[in-house]
C-alpha cells in the first residue's frame, strides 16, 4: 500500500481536542467530524485539504481524550496517513483500530515542512520527501499489528471468533 | 522473572506465568467501561462486526455522563441509542438520569471495580482505577467494541517508571498537588507507552480519595495506567462494596523501573497547572496576579465528597467574588446527597455558588459552564488544552478543589491558606 500527498505540518502535542473539539462530539458522523478537524488550532486545514494529503507532526500526537472520533476525522478529511515522532497511546491504537495509517519516524516529522510533497510506503516503511529529495525509514509494525491492519481493522480481526 | 505490579495483573489474565516489558499478550477482562459519547461508536462497530451477544452483561458499564442530562437533540439520540442497546442486551449496569454519576467515581462507589482487576473503558481517564489495585487503562470505542463482544483485549505489556512517595502533605496540599507536580516534573509524554507505580512510606499519608485524583491523571503525563499497592486504606474502602473477590499483587522490589522519580509530600506547594498544558505547573506562590471568570469545582478528577468538604471549609460564611461565575458539580448522586445531609450543598449556595447535577458537562466544553472568548476559569478538572472548556480564546488552570475555593472567594488564583 502506498500514499502520496501535500504535507500539512503541526507542532508537539497536538491533542483531540484540536483535532475535534468536544463541542462536536454529539455526532458520530464521519464527515460532520471532518467538518470541524482541526478547527481550533488551523481553521484553514479544511479549506485547504486534499483526499491523500499527509499529516506531519512532532511528539506526542493525539494526546488527551480517549476520543475515537480523532481519527475518525482526520481519515474522513482525505488525510492518508499522519507521520509523527510519537503518538499518544490510545490514538496509536484507535488508528489502528479504524484503518488510519500512522508512522513514527522523528528524522522525518523534524525535517518535513507543510507543502511538501510527500510519498511513502507502508510495506516497507519508507517515506520519501519528493519536494527535498530526502528519504527516511519510519519504524514498520510488529506482524500482530499488521494482521489487524491487513484484515481492514480489529473488528474484522476477531470477527472469525465471534 | 521479577515484575512489576502491572505486569503480574497482566500476566494472571493473560494465562501466563511472566510477561515482559514490550511482549504482546491478549487478556481476560474484568470491566469494559463505555459513556454517551464513546459507546455509540461502539455499539455501531460492534453491530458491524455481526456479534450477537456481549461476552458478561455483568461486567460491562454504560455511564451517560458527557452531555447529561442531555444537551441538545443529538445528545439525546446518541443516549437513545445506548439507552436501547443496553436494553436489548440487557446489561447489568447501565446508569442514566437520576442514578448515574461521572464513571469514574460511580465505578470505585459501587463497587463494579476493585483490586486484581484489569479493565478497560472507552474513557481517557479509566485510568482512575488503578487507585484501587487494578490494571485499569483507556481505549477507544472500537476497542471498547471488541470487548464487550469476546472478553478480551490486546496489549503491549508496559515498562515502567517507580513513583516513590515519602513524607507527609501539609494542610492545604492534596492528590491534585501530587499529580500535577509530577506531571510538571516529567511532561505530558513524559511516562508515554509507561505505567506510573506509586510507592514508599509516604502513601499510608494519601486517602483513596487522593489516590483516585492522582491515578486519574496519570493519562495526562502519557501513561497506560497509574496504580497504587493494595493496603489497608484500600481494604477498608473496598470492604461491603467491591462486588469480586479482591486479588492482592505487589511489584517485585527487585523489578525492572526504568527510572525512579522520588516526591516528599513534605515539601509540595498547592500547584496550579497554567494554560495550555498539565505540565505547565507553577506552585501557588508563583503565579502572581492571575483574575479569573469562572470558578469550576467537580469532574472526575475532583468532585469527590472530601474534595466539596475541603471546598466549603474554605467557602463557609464567605461570599463568591463578584465578577465570578462559581459552579459546584458533585460527582455522583450518593455524593449529591451525602453533601446536602452534611450542610456542604448550603454552604456553597449561601456564598453564591450555583450547584449542578452530576455531569462531565464544564470539563470538556460540553455544556454548564462554557467559557467566553478572552474568559479564564480555575477549574479542579483535568485537561487545559485551547478550547477545552469553550472559546479557541478561553484559558483554564487547573487546581486543586482548595486552590479554586479559595479562588472564587477572591476572584484571582489565590493561596488557600490566605483567605
Amino acid at each position: 500500500m502506498k500514499a502520496q500527498g501535500t504535507v500539512h505540518k503541526y507542532g508537539n502535542n497536538v491533542d483531540t481536542d484540536v483535532i475535534i473539539p468536544a463541542r462536536y462530539l454529539n455526532t458520530s458522523s464521519h464527515s460532520e467530524l471532518a467538518a470541524h478537524c482541526m478547527e481550533d488550532i488551523d481553521s484553514d486545514f479544511i479549506k485547504n485539504v486534499k483526499a491523500g494529503d499527509i499529516m506531519v507532526a512532532a511528539k506526542n500526537f493525539g494526546c488527551g481524550s480517549s476520543r475515537e472520533h480523532a481519527p475518525i476525522a482526520i481519515k474522513a478529511s482525505g488525510i492518508s496517513c499522519v507521520i509523527a515522532s510519537s503518538f499518544a497511546r490510545i490514538f496509536y491504537r484507535n488508528a489502528i483500530n479504524i484503518g488510519l495509517a500512522i508512522l513514527e519516524c522523528e528524522e522525518a516529522a523534524n525535517d518535513i515542512k507543510t507543502g511538501d510533497e510527500v510519498s511513502v510506503d507502508f510495506d516497507t516503511g519508507v517515506i520519501k520527501n519528493l519536494t527535498t529529495s530526502k528519504t527516511y525509514n519510519a519504524e514498520p509494525f510488529p506482524d500482530f499489528i499488521q494482521n489487524i491492519i491487513q484484515k481492514g481493522g480489529l473488528l474484522n480481526s476477531i470477527s472469525e471468533r465471534l | 522473572m521479577s515484575m512489576t505490579m502491572t505486569q503480574k495483573i497482566l500476566a494472571a489474565h493473560a494465562g501466563l506465568v511472566e510477561v515482559k516489558a514490550g511482549q504482546l499478550i491478549e487478556a481476560k477482562l474484568d470491566m469494559v467501561l463505555g459513556n454517551d459519547i464513546t459507546s455509540p461508536v461502539a455499539i455501531n462497530e460492534f453491530e458491524k462486526s455481526g456479534a450477537s451477544m456481549v461476552f458478561d452483561k455483568s461486567r460491562i458499564s454504560l455511564v451517560m455522563d458527557h452531555f447529561t442530562p442531555n444537551k441538545d437533540i443529538k445528545a439525546a439520540e446518541q443516549v437513545k441509542r445506548v439507552r436501547a442497546f443496553a436494553g436489548k442486551y440487557d446489561i447489568d449496569n447501565y446508569y442514566d438520569v437520576g442514578d448515574m454519576g461521572i464513571e469514574h467515581a460511580l465505578l470505585p462507589e459501587k463497587g463494579l471495580v476493585g483490586p486484581g482487576d484489569c479493565i478497560i473503558g472507552a474513557d481517557s481517564h479509566t485510568c482512575t482505577y488503578g487507585a484501587l489495585g487494578a490494571f485499569s487503562t483507556g481505549v477507544g470505542s472500537t476497542d471498547m467494541a471488541a470487548g464487550m463482544a469476546t472478553g478480551k483485549t490486546w496489549f503491549k505489556v508496559p515498562a515502567a517508571i517507580r513513583v516513590e512517595i515519602v513524607g507527609k502533605k501539609p494542610k492545604f496540599v492534596s492528590g491534585k498537588d501530587v499529580i500535577l507536580h509530577l506531571i510538571g516534573e516529567i511532561g505530558v509524554d513524559g511516562a508515554l507507552y509507561r505505567s506510573l507505580e506509586f510507592t514508599g512510606d509516604g502513601l499510608k499519608n494519601l486517602s483513596i480519595d487522593d489516590r483516585l485524583c492522582i491515578s486519574n491523571m496519570a493519562i495526562e503525563a502519557g501513561a497506560k495506567n497509574g496504580i497504587f499497592p493494595v493496603d489497608e486504606i484500600t481494604l477498608e474502602y473496598v470492604k461491603d462494596r467491591f462486588q469480586r473477590e479482591s486479588v492482592i499483587y505487589s511489584a517485585d522490589e527487585d523489578a525492572e523501573w526504568e527510572s525512579t522519580v522520588t516526591i516528599d509530600l513534605s515539601t509540595l506547594r498547592p500547584t496550579v497547572a497554567f494554560p495550555h498544558l498539565p505540565e505547565n505547573t507553577k506552585t501557588v506562590d508563583e503565579c502572581g496576579v492571575v483574575k479569573i471568570d469562572q470558578v469550576v469545582i467537580g469532574s472526575c478528577t475532583n468532585g469527590r465528597l472530601s474534595d466539596l468538604q475541603a471546598a466549603a471549609e474554605i467557602m463557609k460564611g464567605k461570599k463568591v467574588a463578584l465578577a465570578v461565575r462559581c459552579i459546584v458539580i458533585p460527582a455522583t448522586q450518593k455524593i449529591y446527597l451525602e453533601a446536602m445531609r452534611e450542610g456542604l450543598l448550603e454552604i456553597f449556595i449561601e456564598s453564591g455558588a450555583a450547584v449542578s447535577t452530576p455531569t462531565c458537562g464544564p470539563c470538556l466544553g460540553g455544556h454548564m459552564g462554557i467559557l467566553a472568548a478572552g474568559e479564564r476559569a480555575v477549574a479542579t478538572t483535568n485537561r487545559n488544552f485551547v478550547g477545552r472548556m469553550g472559546h479557541v480564546d478561553s484559558e483554564v488552570y487547573l487546581a486543586s478543589p482548595e486552590v479554586a475555593a479559595a479562588s472564587a472567594i477572591t476572584g484571582y488564583i489565590t493561596d488557600p491558606a490566605k483567605v
